[in-house]
């Protein structure tokens, strides 16, 4: 799990947010930078779907002080994050 | 009392104080004063009158905070959009209320700028980002552009000599309706002022106090959060939504909160983060939680989280805007029971012919007797009538809420349902007719019937089912793409199921109870 490179997550994770909150969201695509916030991809329980998913996905444990839009707010943002939690688990 | 004498007695108080802190911004009763007063002073110049309506389309910010001062300052109706809502919806209510003004910032402006043509009653519009919109000003439509920021350098901070007086409307709320069509709650200053006396009164709110809002504008609970807060002169923390719990719990102590609003979805969020109970809230004083009964598991959970805090259970809707609170110290008793009336707000029960129900334990429908009734929906006079009716003093006019409740021995309240089928999601009514008149309006799509399912998180969530006519197509991903393009996030189904036919009673009418 810990050799995904940044693109494999982005990847993984695009592929989740695609199909899971784009519909809702009106969109048809989104930039890797693009908040989720300000472009409403997510909403509230999203951001805990979100959650569950990476968790369950790539085996991290994402702790509640971590929950804040510098880790999660955009793909970019949250594939960093999640890089940095397998390497660090690794 | 006028509402803004609120923002203007704490400015002559306390005008040093923190007022408002939101974004990265953290303004004193002084400032947002002369902001509003400034505001204000354009708005006359602008051709705004007496009563006309001005419409607020904008994130909670502070600007929309200023704005909503400087409209009634102006002596203006003001009426907040859901910045969520999209055009059809923003261009039926500016002309519904017939709108003489609106304040927005580019993004809010390009969802509605191509129809724009079709708001006759609107003749100028103030954006607040004007010097650095991207959009720089689409000049083809026929409205005056106007800077947010040049106005309010343009004109001095003074206060604009008094026209309004108390039963003046001070606020149109649009809220959902059976019809499917929002309509204006009307609202005096009597009718503001009466309900936040008395709520700060069961809150016990002071100078001193700090309330964390994560609810919009648009909502009333959001809105009076603010505009209680510069009654009492305490502070507000205004945030624009609630996705990210952590920035909460950073908010709440970071901040010191003494008070936090909640609806049971926050309550949902929050509870499913891992080790809250590390966390030390000791300045969090109250917290109040309404729109839905919160579930006990919740009650439970929220108690050992925040020790120290009382928890208020509340009832009300947008037509009276508050009717009941369950003081705290009765929650382990009678957790699912919303209380007792405010202060100075009357309630009985009345059976389907009318009649009050004087026996406990007898379900009726809730009837509410107070100065912070409403005036009736705006342009409606028949709708208004069906929930104004004649009460007890010749003349005069009593809510009749729609909500079945019952009513214990020792009079205390509890929630019941719906007399119609309106869904609450999060909090928010959703007029089902209205999801299906968006459904309808899907090419090849013959029938459509949507009902609120239960949701752990929201209480109650949308299903939509749906008939498409012969050798029309489309899967649920396109039909919530489509829904997601004209209606709030917070109305469009989260589960979407194709069916044949829907079933229907002899009468040709569907029968929701069997899709449930």
């Amino acid at each position: 799990m810990n050799k995904l490179s940044q693109e494999e997550i982005i990847k993984i994770v695009k592929e989740y947010i695609t199909e899971n909150f784009l519909p809702s969201s009106g969109l048809d695509s989104f930039e890797n930078e693009d908040s989720f916030m300000e472009k409403g991809i997510i909403d509230s329980t999203g951001v805990l779907e979100l959650l569950e998913f990476i968790e369950e996905r790539f085996n991290i444990r994402v702790e509640d002080e971590e929950v804040i839009p510098d880790n999660l707010d955009s793909l970019k943002k949250l594939s960093l994050f999640i890089k940095k939690k397998l390497d660090y688990a690794g | 009392m006028l509402v803004e004498n609120f923002l203007e007695q704490s400015a002559e108080k306390f005008p040093e104080k923190e007022a408002l802190v939101c974004d990265f911004s953290r303004l004193t009763f002084a400032k947002i004063e002369s902001f509003a007063n400034s505001l204000a002073q354009g708005l006359i110049a602008e051709g705004v009158k007496r009563q006309e309506r001005v419409v607020v389309f904008l994130e909670p910010s502070v600007e929309a905070i200023v704005s909503i001062f400087a409209i009634l300052k102006a002596g203006a109706i003001f009426v907040v959009l859901n910045p969520q809502i999209k055009s059809e919806k923003a261009v039926y209510i500016l002309n519904d209320c017939e709108a003489k003004l609106l304040i927005t910032d580019s993004n809010h402006l390009l969802e509605i700028n191509d129809r724009l043509k079709d708001c006759k009653s609107l003749g100028s519009i103030v954006v607040v980002d004007f010097e650095s919109s991207p959009w720089g000003g689409d000049r083809s439509n026929t409205k005056k552009i106007i800077s947010y920021n040049e106005l309010i350098k343009s004109f001095p901070p003074v206060r604009p000599s008094k026209c309004s007086i108390d039963i003046d409307l001070a606020s149109l709320i649009y809220t959902s309706g059976t019809t499917g069509f929002p309509k204006g709650v009307m609202l005096t200053h009597l009718n503001i002022i009466s309900a936040a006396n008395s709520i700060t009164q069961y809150l016990e709110n002071t100078s001193a106090d700090i309330i964390l809002n994560l609810l919009p504008l648009s909502f009333d609970y959001g809105l009076y959060q603010v505009l209680m807060a510069f009654k009492f002169s305490g502070k507000i923390i205004q945030e624009k939504n609630f996705l990210y719990p952590y920035r909460i719990i950073e908010l709440l102590l970071k901040e010191k909160v003494t008070g936090f609003p909640i609806v049971p979805t926050i309550a949902a969020i929050l509870l499913r983060m891992k080790n809250l109970e590390k966390y030390d809230f000791p300045h969090l004083r109250y917290i109040t939680s309404t729109a839905q009964v919160l579930p006990p598991n919740h009650i439970i959970h929220l108690q050992r989280i925040f020790p120290k805090a009382k928890i208020y259970s509340m009832y009300g809707l947008t037509e009276c805007k508050r009717v009941s609170y369950l003081p705290p110290e009765e929650l382990q008793r009678r957790p699912s029971s919303v209380g007792k009336p405010m202060p100075n707000t009357e309630v009985y029960l009345v059976d389907p012919a009318g009649r009050k129900i004087e026996e406990p334990h007898k379900i009726g429908e809730l009837v509410v007797r107070g100065a912070n009734v409403m005036k009736g929906y705006w342009n409606l006079p028949e709708e208004t009538d069906a929930v104004l009716k004649p009460g007890p003093i010749p003349g005069e006019k009593v809510l009749y809420t729609g909500d079945l409740f019952e009513m214990d021995e020792e009079g205390f309240l509890y929630f019941v349902g719906r007399k119609d089928d309106l869904i609450k999601v999060g909090g928010e009514r959703v007029s089902p007719k209205e999801v299906e008149n968006v459904l309808h309006s899907i090419g090849g799509v013959s029938e459509a019937a949507v009902i609120g399912v239960e949701d752990e998180i929201l209480g109650q969530a949308i299903k939509a089912f749906v008939v498409f006519q012969e050798g029309y197509k489309l899967n649920k991903e396109e039909i919530i793409k489509y829904c997601s393009r004209h209606m709030e996030i917070f109305m469009v189904p989260k589960y979407v199921e194709i069916v044949k036919e829907l079933p229907k009673s002899l009468h040709g009418k569907v029968k929701k109870r069997e899709l449930r």
